[in-house]
């Protein structure tokens, strides 16, 4: 028997992060194969308040290091925590957010372990937890298991249902921050600088508006008052990003941000597979294109063929309509 | 500055939706797709090649760059390429794709960076075949060497970088000193992204994404230096601890209907998909 260890992630302001609900439900999926109880680790200035957050989530223990040397998340910084505490565990996993992604590979070297990034599923084989991951572009998935004592992974968000709060409260225990190693002592944060948005988080978006380069200068001219309307999140496809029409953490791909909406729309994207591999597990799709032959139209659920820069006003006309006569 | 790029072979990314799953599940068939050096990877060579030059003189190496591959004898075809975009030697550490997981290729390579002593180890975030993101980090810990993983802009600094990083809602910087492992993203090819000590302030590359070799430098290339070295004189006997159990296809989604105007388009969100 043994137990899982859940890694929070906190934003800059202290609190929890809604990749954490993600993460603690990939450790309920994998709790049978191993049969013990899960924890949750908090880290930052603030964990214990952060770690209020936590305690109605099902974990026997919610772990605090508050250390005011962990204000800016630095790997180096972190990683001597987690592996002193994750020791104790079978499995520790975290969201594969940028988060996730930077610190746990860093983890399970230090602990000898394993390691499966990015799981778009768990699931039990006996004793043996099996960790779903998507490969080659989502063109392939891998069934994996790891034959280290302690096995480390991180959860895709978007194919994680965010865990609900389940009641009781779980009791908040203090853990003293592990002192880094020569590495931490090489390494300095300088600055976050982070886009301020009145809009919904692309990863957590109900709705996703994502252009194209076929925009151009006219990207957020034509984007913002659709995304305004659906109370959308803006994305973007990575020639967008590269010729400067948008900002780079907009890009929806393989190697952007993966996203699985409930509505998705494709406005002047051709459809490469990178792209793809980035927003097809989104409910609806809808493409917008003016080439009738672009490949969005082979996976998007409605199609228009038409000129975006008239089509999108017509839309945003239509749908606060709609709106209107909704209530 | 001496830096050490590790690059992967993969099966060409622009025809992944042509690999195929056998019924059975026990592989994923690549058959048909050339190899090519992993696109992160070769951003990293490129990165590589900017650290070490003025980018006005970029024919003159002003520091050497070793590149790294793991895999059977015709990954020698990718090494030969890296020398022939300006890399000075290659080793190449010989074994087969499927003897190796993350954690024996983070085992090589650190044994490797032990013998070799660069300053600075370059990689792509991810393979885009395994997509595990994983080496350059657990490379970093092995060593405990600083880290910057995701790297869009990098500035040489004396005795380190400062890195710019994407990162979920905005750029984090980080200054880290040398020795250290920095994996790329892919906007470190824009033409100003990377700036050796040597380059002027306001230098842009007159090119998109990576250089390409001429073919003088291709013939060149033959004759630059390429080790090989065994896996098991790096990792012992070490075996592999991710084992994959199966694969299968996604399944696949199927094209939907056209639509005729904006307002087909919404009355079908709104009555067919109830999206709206």
């Amino acid at each position: 028997m043994a137990d899982i260890l859940v890694v929070a992630e906190l934003t800059a302001e202290g609190k929890v992060r809604k990749t954490t609900h993600s993460a603690i439900t990939m450790a309920k999926l994998a709790q049978p194969a191993l049969g013990g109880s899960f924890s949750i680790l908090v880290l930052g200035p603030s964990a214990k308040a952060a770690a209020a957050e936590l305690t109605g989530f099902g974990a026997a223990k919610v772990l605090a290091c508050e250390d005011q040397s962990l204000a800016n998340y630095v790997a180096e910084h972190y990683a001597p925590t987690v592996a002193a505490v994750g020791k104790a565990f079978g499995l520790v996993v975290a969201c594969a957010s940028s988060f996730g992604k930077d610190l746990m590979p860093r983890v399970a070297a230090k602990l000898d372990a394993a390691y499966a990034g990015d799981c778009s599923g768990v699931s039990v084989n006996g004793t043996k937890v099996v960790f779903k991951r998507p490969m080659f572009a989502g063109n392939a998935f891998g069934h994996v298991e790891l034959g280290t004592a302690i096995q480390v992974a991180t959860a895709r968000q978007s194919e994680f249902e965010p865990a609900a709060p389940s009641g009781g409260s779980s009791p908040i225990e203090a853990v003293a921050k592990v002192a880094p190693g020569a590495a931490a002592s090489r390494v300095e944060f300088v600055s976050l600088e982070a886009v301020k948005s009145a809009r919904p988080d692309l990863g957590e978006a109900g709705v996703v508006v994502a252009g194209g380069r076929a925009l151009k200068e006219k990207f957020f001219d034509v984007l913002n008052p659709l995304a305004d309307t659906l109370s959308a999140a803006i994305g973007a496809s990575r020639a967008a990003c590269d010729a400067g029409y948008a900002p780079g953490d907009l890009q929806v791909g393989q190697t952007g941000k993966i996203v699985a909406p409930g509505l998705y729309f494709a406005i002047g994207i051709s459809g490469a597979i990178q792209h793809i591999a980035g927003m097809k597990g989104s409910k609806t799709i809808v493409a917008i294109n003016k080439d009738a032959e672009a490949p969005i139209f082979q996976l998007s659920d409605y199609g228009l063929v038409a000129d975006l820069f008239q089509a999108v006003p017509a839309l945003v006309e239509d749908l606060k309509k709609h709106k209107a006569q909704k209530g | 500055m001496k830096i050490l790029v590790a690059l992967k072979r993969v099966a060409d990314p622009a025809n992944h939706n042509k690999v195929k799953i056998p019924a059975t599940g026990e592989k994923i068939d690549t058959a048909g797709l050339e190899w090519q050096i992993n696109p992160f990877d070769l951003y990293a060579l490129e990165t590589a090649l900017r650290l070490t030059e003025d980018g006005k003189a970029p024919k003159t190496r002003l520091g050497e760059v070793v590149a790294v591959t793991l895999g059977p004898a015709e990954t020698e075809t990718n090494l030969r390429s890296a020398l022939a975009t300006g890399a000075d030697r290659a080793i190449r550490v010989d074994t087969t794709d499927d003897a190796l997981d993350g954690r024996l290729v983070a085992a090589a390579l650190q044994k490797l960076v032990e013998e070799e002593k660069p300053d600075l180890v370059l990689m792509g975030k991810q393979v885009v075949d395994g997509e595990n993101n994983y080496v350059g980090q657990a490379l970093a810990e092995l060593l405990d060497w600083p880290m910057a993983t995701f790297a869009a802009t990098i500035k040489e600094e004396a005795g380190g970088l400062l890195v710019g990083r994407e990162v979920d809602g905005g750029v984090c910087t980080l200054r880290v000193k040398f020795p250290a492992v920095v994996t790329v993203d892919l906007r470190i090819v824009s033409p100003d992204s990377v700036r050796s000590s040597k380059t002027a302030e306001g230098f842009k590359y007159p090119y998109e994404e990576v250089r390409f070799a001429p073919l003088p430098a291709i013939m060149q290339a033959k004759k630059k230096p390429l080790a090989v070295k065994k896996l098991a004189d790096l990792v012992g006997g070490a075996t592999l601890s991710s084992k994959y159990v199966k694969f299968e296809a996604p399944p696949a989604r199927k094209a939907g209907v056209k639509v005729k105007d904006v307002a087909e388009l919404v009355q079908k969100l709104a009555t067919e998909a109830k999206a709206i």
